[in-house]
């Protein structure tokens, strides 16, 4: 008898796995076929491989392949400061937080206000590096305080309860922030003042034309990381952090003041999605309160790839999800034959999303968490 | 355990670190409110004639609230609380007084200070309406009174009976129930053929009269005097009394009353309620489907607006003559089968994989295969088969022999919801109770318990995918015939999320629950791009969806109608402290008490 049980269970269940198995090698497929005629397109333009979906497709020139590369990872680093948040926040409390693309977006928008104001004042032409400076330390200050607000009204009186009740209050956090922002500052698109000229023009840096903001951007980038690593792996509060993701109950009981420890876990991620938020104003020099939304999901997103509660792999998480949406269209989709490419970049980050999970569940550099966590 | 028992505080024995933050939280949440543009943007709307609109009530209910919470005591075991007096009126007065000091700075700095740049409500009109069209010291001689008024009556909410609570609460509630159903009883009294009633209890400019304010309020308040505790021992008696036949005749009587009111009432009402009524129902229908996804098998799927938009387009691919690619032009009820059969393939495609997910994993891959779906309706590469941004038009009306049902006609759209939804509400009150529902409601819980306990977790999970899906789709495709055209505008996040709320607000896992959150917020502050009876809250709609949701969450968990088990299951700390603590044990808390 245990014997027909085992086989009926057995193949009840393989229903959907040998479903998913044939999305597994349907997917990684395409991907290659994709890659194949684009690499095919490029070394033997017109040949019958790379013709055979797509005989328009003109490829890439080895500036234009360079320059994608270029944009893909000043946004990845941006994606990678946003997803530190969700990371740390993950590793320390268990869930995702969902309003954390608003407080990166309230940080870009108090980055606008401030450099209006600059500009208004002359500061942003006679003194850039200043201004910057002051934007940076505004936006990670509001940042900060509305990440530790929310935790403090939103989240600390559901930490006992079942895992989605944070999850949904995030959403309605986020649906609130997003919408008094927009209420308070209007709907319009805010746009920040020009940058200068020496900082934005094209430099040339080992025969990659790469403009100065995007450089500004990756050293703005690995500089806070890099005090993030010292932050949480050389002092006593990121032991106090490291300990408290370990087992809540244990720090405790070692003398670490949890909820503090909380509270400035909350900050440091909400300060880095405020480096973010300006390093997005200086990229894209726009803002709207929905600002926050798509770059708040794929930073998640970027999280999930790096493996969450990981910060290393959130970084290059960021990085690789940065790349894979500016490169991808171009190199997997348009050899195979789709119009429109560019369109379908944040579906390619989606994308990404599904196949990671449906692959590796556990991220591209596996996750680090304490075992309660992973049941 | 020591009982400590203490007289009245001393007037100026006050806790002020309390009263400051509690105040300075007041003034910030007024100033807020008025920035934030509520005021400005609701003061049309008109409550009681010359005397309230909806843009003042959004101030004056903060310092209520703010009263009532600052001279709230807290309960501790063994320690009896001092009885409340006049100093905890000075804190709730005080309270109102530091939150009207906020308006009144803000005043002064919108008279002297130019915040207009970044803060678009920083204006005039603001001003204006703080002050009264008046000086800032009118302005400020109004608020304060106000506010220290209102504070303090917060306070006093404590000290008064229950009785006298009940009064006052009927009464208000009443009074704004009445003032925001105008348009509905605009419309029942001219299809009643009662416009004397209307015109008794409204103005021409729309809000209620002073006077009738004052006559429905005290009839109103009485009411919990005439009925006083009677209705509560009848309604035990018959509890008691009743037999089983009795009760199935009962409940057929009710049902077949609310029915012949729900048929007939529509031929009473105007196109505006008729089409409000469609759009509840509309959601009523995808509501119901989330809420056997979320509610009963506990998966947390935001994407679930791609499902509506698959019923959408497939109506619309295969109805509508103007379908780029295939157009088979087919009847409604035709096109009905192909939605079934698409939902139930979209509900597999987009549940299989994320099936074995984590619970928070799956709601974010979910929302991500939500926008996919929108991107590519979006997108240019199937512009050729599904009409890109500018979606398919010209979806004709829903032809039913003798009648016809198109969006012109709202009552005829609203009877064909009124039907889908009927089959939606049957359909999950039967799976409820079946082997199925009983097999989410294991797995919500406890997922490894329940596959322990021989529950197919896999199959299970995909058939409330599927299920779900197909209640969405039927949605989405009434919704294409009454609009007559689908596009991807239409299917945006904002949908699912509305969709969560109404149905976390209604109460998870309750159909009542959910019936009666989609009519109160869907029919009162309206669907995403659809109007509910607050036209004005049109631009704050959000916001207020979003402060509700975790409002709830925090409060009120288990939503306004709740199922028992669901109520048991989210505060079982509370019941098992109270079991632990064994003083009242109530019947309740006794049989979880057992249970755990």
């Amino acid at each position: 008898m245990s014997e027909t049980v085992k086989k009926r269970s057995k193949s009840r269940v393989s229903g959907v796995d040998r479903f998913l198995t044939v999305v597994r090698v349907l997917m990684a497929t395409l991907i290659v076929i994709g890659i194949v005629a684009f690499i095919a397109q490029q070394v033997w333009p017109g040949n019958p491989f790379a013709d055979w979906r797509n005989p328009d497709a003109r490829g890439l020139t080895g500036d234009q392949f360079k320059g994608l590369v270029v944009s893909g990872l000043s946004q990845g680093a941006m994606y990678g400061l946003i997803a530190l948040g969700y990371s740390m926040v993950y590793g320390v409390l268990g869930f995702i937080n969902f309003a954390h693309g608003e407080v990166f977006m309230v940080g870009t928008m108090s980055g606008w206000i401030t450099s209006e104001k600059l500009h208004d004042a002359g500061l942003w032409e006679s003194n850039f590096i200043l201004s910057l400076f002051l934007i940076i330390l505004v936006a990670i200050t509001t940042s900060t305080v509305t990440a530790i607000i929310t935790e403090r009204i939103a989240y600390r009186p559901l930490r006992s309860s079942p895992r989605l009740i944070p999850l949904i209050t995030s959403i309605g956090v986020s649906f609130f922030i997003q919408n008094a922002v927009l209420g308070l500052f209007g709907p319009a698109s805010k746009g920040y003042p020009r940058l200068p000229e020496w900082l934005s023009k094209q430099r040339s840096i080992f025969t990659v034309e790469i403009a100065g903001t995007k450089i500004l951007v990756m050293v703005v980038a690995a500089i806070s990381m890099a005090s993030l690593w010292y932050l949480v792996e050389r002092t006593q509060t990121g032991r106090a952090m490291r300990a408290v993701a370990e087992d809540k109950e244990i720090a405790s009981l070692m003398g670490i003041n949890v909820n503090r420890t909380i509270v400035i876990t909350f900050g440091v991620g909400g300060a880095m999605a405020g480096v973010g938020g300006i390093l997005w104003g200086l990229l894209f020099r726009s803002v709207t309160h929905m600002t926050g939304f798509l770059p708040g999901i794929k930073a998640f997103t970027a999280a999930v790839v790096g493996g969450i509660g990981n910060m290393g792999g959130a970084m290059a998480g960021g990085v690789f999800l940065g790349s894979a949406e500016s490169i991808a269209p171009m190199v997997i989709l348009e050899p195979l034959g789709v119009p429109g490419v560019s369109q379908l970049k944040d579906a390619v980050a989606f994308t990404v999303l599904v196949l990671v999970l449906l692959f590796k569940p556990s991220g591209l550099f596996g996750e680090k968490l304490s075992q309660e966590d992973r049941a | 355990m020591m009982t400590v028992a203490l007289g009245s505080r001393k007037l100026f024995d006050q806790n002020w670190k309390r009263i400051l933050f509690w105040g300075g939280i007041c003034a910030l949440s007024q100033v807020f409110i008025c920035l934030v543009g509520l005021p400005s943007e609701l003061n049309r709307r008109i409550l009681i004639e010359s005397t309230l609109s909806l843009g003042y009530l959004f101030i004056l209910w903060i310092p209520l609230v703010f009263g009532y919470i600052v001279s709230k005591m807290v309960e501790l075991e063994g320690i009896e609380n001092p009885k409340p007096g006049a100093a905890d009126l000075l804190s709730g007065a005080l309270t109102g007084l530091i939150g009207s000091l906020g308006l009144v700075l803000l005043m002064l700095g919108i008279e002297n200070l130019d915040m207009r740049d970044p803060l678009i409500n920083w204006n005039p009109k603001l001003f204006r309406l703080l002050t009264f069209e008046n000086s800032i010291a009118f302005g400020s001689l109004v608020w304060i009174p106000v506010g220290v008024g209102l504070g303090t009556f917060g306070a006093f909410l404590h000290q008064i009976s229950a009785q006298i609570r009940k009064m006052i609460t009927y009464a208000t509630f009443g009074l704004f129930s009445f003032a925001i159903l105008e348009d509905v009883i605009d419309d029942l009294s001219e299809g009643f053929r009662l416009e004397w009633l209307n015109d008794l209890i409204y103005a021409k400019k729309g809000g209620m009269t002073v006077t009738s304010t004052i006559i429905i309020a005290v009839l109103l308040a009485l009411l919990p005097l005439l009925v006083r505790g009677k209705l509560k021992t009848k309604v035990a008696t018959y509890r008691s009394d009743v037999t089983p036949e009795g009760k199935r005749r009962n409940s057929i009587i009710l049902f077949s009353t609310i029915a012949v009111l729900v048929i007939v009432l529509p031929w009473f009402l105007g196109g505006i309620v008729n089409e409000l009524l469609a759009n509840v129902g509309l959601f009523l229908l995808l509501a119901l489907g989330l809420n056997i996804v979320v509610g009963l098998a506990g998966l947390l799927d935001l994407g679930y607006v791609a499902f509506f938009a698959v019923g959408g387009y497939t109506t619309a691919v295969f109805t509508s003559p103007n379908s780029p690619w295939f157009s088979p032009e087919t009847h409604f009820g035709i096109s009905l089968l192909v939605v079934v059969v698409m939902a139930t393939l979209a509900g597999l495609l987009i549940g299989a994989p994320v099936i074995r997910m984590r619970g928070d994993y799956l709601a974010i891959v979910t929302l991500g295969f939500g926008e996919i779906i929108r991107l590519l309706f979006l997108s240019d590469w199937l512009k050729p088969y599904l009409g890109g941004s500018q979606g398919i038009t010209n979806i004709p009306a829903i032809d039913l022999g003798p009648w016809e049902v198109r969006g012109a006609d709202p009552r005829s759209v609203f009877y064909m919801v009124l039907a889908f939804c009927v089959i939606a509400i049957y359909i999950s009150w039967r799976l409820q109770g079946s082997r199925l529902g009983r097999a989410w409601m294991a797995i919500r819980e406890d997922e490894s318990v329940a596959e322990v306990m021989g529950i197919n977790t896999v199959n299970s999970k995909l058939m409330a995918f599927v299920v779900g899906a197909v209640l969405a789709s039927f949605s989405g495709a009434v919704l294409a015939a009454k609009v007559g055209s689908v596009f991807p505008k239409s299917f945006e996040i904002l949908v699912s999320i509305i969709i969560l709320v109404v149905v976390i607000v209604g109460g998870m896992g309750s159909i009542t629950g959910v019936m009666v959150g989609s009519l109160v917020l869907i029919g009162i502050l309206g669907g995403p791009r659809q109007p509910g009876l607050l036209q004005e809250f049109q631009n704050y709609k959000l916001l207020i969806y979003g402060a509700l949701l975790v409002f709830m969450m925090l409060k009120r968990p288990e939503g306004l109608v709740p199922t028992a088990r669901r109520t048991r299951e989210l505060h079982q700390e509370e019941y098992l402290q109270d079991a632990w603590l064994g003083d009242d044990e109530t019947e309740e808390t006794k049989e979880v008490g057992e249970k755990l």
